[in-house]
């Protein structure tokens, strides 16, 4: 067995094992790609529990996020302070969520968070077509766009006041066929 | 640590909180009797009702308790004997009230426990995790002990490490599987450029291989081994040696090409099999054998179409009302988070922006009407012309046909003489789809439908194809039948002539047997439509790889590199390049499949070719797109066309079962070749062989299942009980559609309502709505307690008015505007509630958390 490792003490990496999706092995993974996107910053020890923070401009380079039109907003929702700047635990979180073990409810929670652009709990119209815009790359006519929204929030808006509540977000995802497959990172 | 169990307090569901608070209510009853009962009471009380600050003042104080509490069970661990002050409880009432405690502490032990095990899908930051986790542990740690359960803690951590190990030994287990599928990667590579309507392409492809991979082992196993192992050798008999005029040029590679020769009469066709009973040491039963795996392919086929069938119904079931969210899930659902390719991920914004293009298209569509005259004359002229396509095909290949069998009766014929009807069925499956295509474009249909109707067009070119090919091998079979009983006289008598020769000499004691090559023999037309199936299907393997070759390849070759030198943009303008055409590549598929199927009956080998056919496909076609296609500009989902291919499918095989089932059950084989030679009909096998292998009572219960007596009620009950299950069938359909109806006008209802009442106050409904069922089971304790408590409490005396208003105004639904209007104390929690539970005000019921029957739950907490 791989004891050697002296990173985390083993009560860390139980309890990160009883916090995230991953094995011990994963996490130790993790630990070195989270290590390698800035050797010098990031100790070989974490036992004492140091406060390194990466810029998101080296989390957004991943080869898995780097083509994601949400990497900006995925780096934010799971940062501590929503800069997009993160910790080790952040990164553990944001690839335990996007992993396929991670049960739909708690992608659902995540995905709403990502697709809320300006943090209001409602995806709204502008949210919708950022996020329709991000999806096609300014490729429809602004009339298309608000064709879009409107018949999203047709669809999915069950309280009519014209914007998205985590509830309606959860209702309509629950029946996507294709959410979990496809909101999902593998790592 | 306190700071941690308030967090925990604060983050976990409401029962737990619940739970706690009562746990502590139980502890302080043991010191203090009612008197603390009352204060837990009144405390929970203010955790719910007071403002903030008073909350956290009680709550303050619950930690003190708690504290508190804690120490008080510790010692009564110690020595329950000398415990504090229990001045109104006696010993027996503390006796059952500690185990009743225990049963709490087991409960919350079991909670902790819970907790643990579901922190992973908390929501919640990692620092927090990580903190309720070490808090929850060393709850559980310390009165798991405490409960005696040392044993049962080593075996619960016993349990958790297996199923840690199990779960992860599963996760193992399935990568394993997944890494066993065959091509997946190459498939996904295609897929992420291509989109999943190609790639369903290809998943069709090795779905087939499989199937044609157990049929092959079938044949193979039980037929071509055994014989080659175990039978006669080659040359021992005339039927497995080439007749003597063809020996000089038996192994011209022309040929062999054309399956005559060495390959005629090898144990890859009908005719090389020998009508021994048994053969080799094994006694192993050929004849016998071949006739079970020729009934067997056909079973074995049947029932895997069909479950798969199935299985896709299922799957398109569980996900059947899909028309609601059409807009939502391209929203939300389309972005591939896996794809980490720059180019894939170019590829997938274009079929993200052109599918949000063909709903807009499709949206726009169903909103207009146009000339309905002009479209329904165009659709007619259009199926007119369609159906002339078909006739005049059709009529082309019966003539072809014909004029084949008089050139066969012709001696030394060209190379295109003989291979006139292959040409022709190619050049017309070549040619006939694109121009259906364009005749289509004359109905405008929608796209989706287009391609259905174009795939069933197709289909019935290929279809009418196949069975004009076939009438025609029957006109073959039926002359070739009539030519035997000719021939079968003439080797008769040539048999008997050279016995009697070689009597007639009687110098040598045993006349020299005539050798093999020399005897006449019959035309065997089982090996005729074997070698007549396995022409058919290698031409249509070189015609698909050469179209490949030529029209994808070789034109993108030209595309790209002419495009320097040309006057106009080629890439762009007209030739470009090809897209993949899914339809008639699945098409092509399914009837070869068909082909296989009619064949492998009379060329057992014909499925090893298929093998390798389908392997050299897959290369040859994965890397065929990924080097000179270009992603469709329509992309169609894949998973509902998916059981309209097996649907195909499974209708070619019932069609490719009906010729071969004619012959076997109404032809007479051929009376010297073949494993069922000398029978009157092949399956007198099986009658052969329960009369000589099996106990007489066996026979008899054959005999008996056989009669029609018995078979014709079986079947009436099997049409009877399919009736009986369509019925079933439509009736749960009905009722399904029945409850899609009802959901549907329940939710308009509650958008309408919803509408009515937002001129109101949404936001006072549903604080009714909260308020009224906890008012309700609590309310005559707490007029009681609040009386007493709160006012030394030091907030307002106002509370009280207020809440009895509160209490009086809830049951009247009318009245709630008027009762809820004055700003009492009661309200001051709102909007702290209204602030938690902002994401939903106008959230409906049925999906909503439970927030009326749990008293104090979903107030003082957030969410999440």
């Amino acid at each position: 067995m791989g004891n050697k490792q002296t990173i985390f003490t083993q009560e860390q990496l139980d309890a990160y094992q009883d916090c995230t999706f991953f094995t011990r092995k994963e996490i130790l993974r993790l630990f070195h790609r989270y290590r390698d996107l800035a050797p010098q910053l990031v100790p070989l020890d974490y036992s004492d529990k140091p406060a390194v923070t990466l810029p998101y401009e080296l989390i957004g380079s991943m080869p898995e996020l780097k083509d994601n039109p949400f990497r900006q907003r995925i780096a934010q929702v799971f940062s501590e302070h929503g800069d997009g700047n993160m910790t080790l635990d952040d990164f553990l979180d944001m690839f335990s969520v996007l992993s396929e073990m991670a049960p739909r409810d708690l992608k659902a929670y995540y995905a709403f968070k990502i697709y809320d652009f300006n943090n209001d709990d409602y995806i709204c119209k502008s949210d919708l077509e950022k996020t329709v815009n991000k999806l096609t790359r300014n490729e429809l006519t602004p009339e298309e766009v608000s064709l879009v929204c409107e018949k999203v929030i047709y669809e999915a808006d069950v309280d009519n006041d014209g914007k998205l509540s985590l509830a309606d977000f959860q209702h309509m995802i629950v029946r996507a066929p294709d959410f979990l497959s496809t909101f999902h990172i593998r790592i | 640590e306190d700071k941690e169990e308030d967090e925990s307090k604060e983050e976990d569901s409401g029962s737990q909180q619940n739970r706690a608070s009562r746990r502590k209510n139980y502890q302080r009853k043991n010191r203090n009797g009612k008197k603390a009962r009352e204060e837990g009471n009144q405390k929970k009380d203010g955790g719910k009702t007071a403002p903030n600050k008073d909350q956290k003042e009680s709550e303050n104080k619950e930690k003190k308790t708690t504290k508190r509490g804690k120490e008080g069970e510790n010692k009564q661990k110690k020595g329950r004997k000398n415990s504090t002050s229990s001045a109104s409880s006696s010993s027996s009432d503390e006796e059952s009230l500690s185990e009743e405690e225990l049963a709490m502490l087991k409960e919350q032990v079991e909670q902790k426990k819970k907790l643990i095990s579901t922190m992973r899908n908390k929501p919640w930051r990692m620092v927090k995790k990580l903190s309720v986790l070490r808090e929850a542990q060393d709850f559980v740690e310390k009165f798991e002990g405490a409960l005696g359960k040392g044993k049962g803690k080593k075996l619960y951590a016993y349990k958790m490490m297996m199923a840690k190990k199990w779960v992860k030994f599963k996760r193992d287990f399935e990568n394993f599987k997944t890494q066993c599928i065959p091509w997946e990667m190459k498939i996904k590579e295609v897929e992420s450029h291509f989109g999943s309507s190609v790639a369903s392409y290809f998943i069709f492809l090795r779905w087939m291989y499989g199937v044609n991979l157990v049929l092959f082992g079938l044949i193979f196993g039980l037929v071509i081994i055994p014989e080659v192992l175990m039978g006669m050798p080659y040359g021992s008999l005339p039927r497995k040696t080439v007749p003597r005029a063809e020996q000089a040029t038996a192994m011209d590679f022309s040929v062999l090409w054309d399956f005559e020769g060495y390959i005629k009469y090898s144990a890859l066709f009908y005719g090389y099999y020998n009508n021994q009973r048994t053969i080799g040491w094994l006694k192993y039963r050929l004849p016998m054998a071949y006739f079970m795996v020729g009934i067997s392919v056909f079973g074995y086929s049947l029932m895997v179409v069909i479950r798969s069938m199935a299985r896709n119904a299922n799957e398109s079931t569980a996900d059947g009302d899909d028309d609601n969210f059409i807009f939502s899930w391209k929203m939300f659902t389309s972005w591939d988070y896996l794809i980490g390719n720059p180019e894939t991920a170019d590829n997938k914004f274009a079929s993200i922006t052109t599918s949000f293009k063909e709903s807009i298209v499709d949206e726009q569509e169903s909103n207009k009407d146009e000339n309905i005259h002009l479209r329904r004359f165009l659709r007619v002229l259009a199926n007119v012309l369609i159906i002339c396509c078909l006739c005049g095909s059709g009529y082309l290949i019966y003539f072809v046909v014909k004029r084949s069998q008089t050139f066969s009766k012709m001696q030394n014929v060209g190379w295109y003489e003989r291979n006139e009807v292959e040409i022709v069925m190619s050049l017309l499956g070549m040619f006939c789809p694109p121009l259906f295509e364009t005749i289509a474009a004359l109905e405008n249909y929608h796209p989706r439908i287009g391609l259905k109707w174009q795939l069933g067009r197709i289909f019935a070119l290929f279809l009418g194809n196949l069975y004009t090919f076939l009438l025609a091998l029957m006109d073959d079979v039926n002359e070739k039948l009539a030519e035997e009983d000719v021939v079968k006289n003439i080797t008769h008598w040539t048999l008997l002539g050279h016995h009697n020769s070689s009597a007639g000499n009687d110098s040598t004691v045993t006349p020299a047997p005539l050798d093999p090559a020399d005897v006449p023999r019959g035309p065997c037309w089982e090996t005729t439509v074997g070698i007549e199936f396995v022409r058919l299907t290698v031409s249509d393997i070189l015609v698909t790889y050469i179209t490949i070759l030529v029209g994808d390849f070789i034109r993108a070759c030209f595309v790209r590199f002419v495009n320097y030198c040309w006057c106009w943009d080629l890439e762009a303008g007209f030739p470009s390049y090809a897209e993949f055409d899914i339809s008639g590549n699945v098409l092509g598929l399914v009837f070869n499949q068909g082909m296989i199927w009619m064949g492998s009956f009379y060329a057992p080998g014909l499925v090893g070719i298929n093998v390798l056919r389908l392997l050299t496909s897959m290369y040859f076609q994965c890397w065929a797109v990924m080097s000179s296609n270009v992603p469709h500009a329509r992309v169609f989902k894949a998973s509902k066309s998916n059981n309209f291919y097996m649907g195909l499918l499974l209708l070619i095989l019932f069609l490719s079962l009906l010729p071969v089932a004619y012959t076997i059950m109404s032809l007479p084989p051929s009376f010297d070749c073949g494993p069922f030679s000398g029978k009157k009909r092949m399956y007198d096998v099986i009658q052969e062989t329960i009369e000589l292998d099996f106990p007489l009572f066996v026979a008899k219960i054959f005999s008996y299942l056989a009669n029609p007596g018995l078979i014709i009620p079986a079947i009436l009950l099997m049409v009877l009980t399919i009736y009986y299950l369509n019925a079933v069938s439509k009736a749960y359909q009905r009722a399904n559609t029945e409850l899609k109806k009802k959901m549907q006008m329940q939710r308009e209802e509650e958008k309408n309502k919803r509408n009515n009442k937002a001129s109101t106050n949404p936001m006072l409904q549903d604080l009714e709505d909260l308020l009224t069922p906890s008012a309700k089971t609590e309310s005559p304790p707490k007029q009681v307690e609040d009386k007493k408590i709160e006012s030394p409490n030091g907030s307002s005396p106002a509370r009280k008015p207020g809440r009895g208003e509160a209490l009086a105004g809830s049951p009247m639904v009318g009245g709630r505007g008027a009762a809820f209007t004055p700003p009492s104390p009661v309200f001051v929690t709102q909007p702290r509630t209204l602030g938690v539970r902002g994401p939903y005000p106008g959230q409906p019921r049925p999906w909503g958390h439970p927030l009326g029957p749990v008293p104090g739950r979903g107030r003082g907490q957030p969410f999440y």
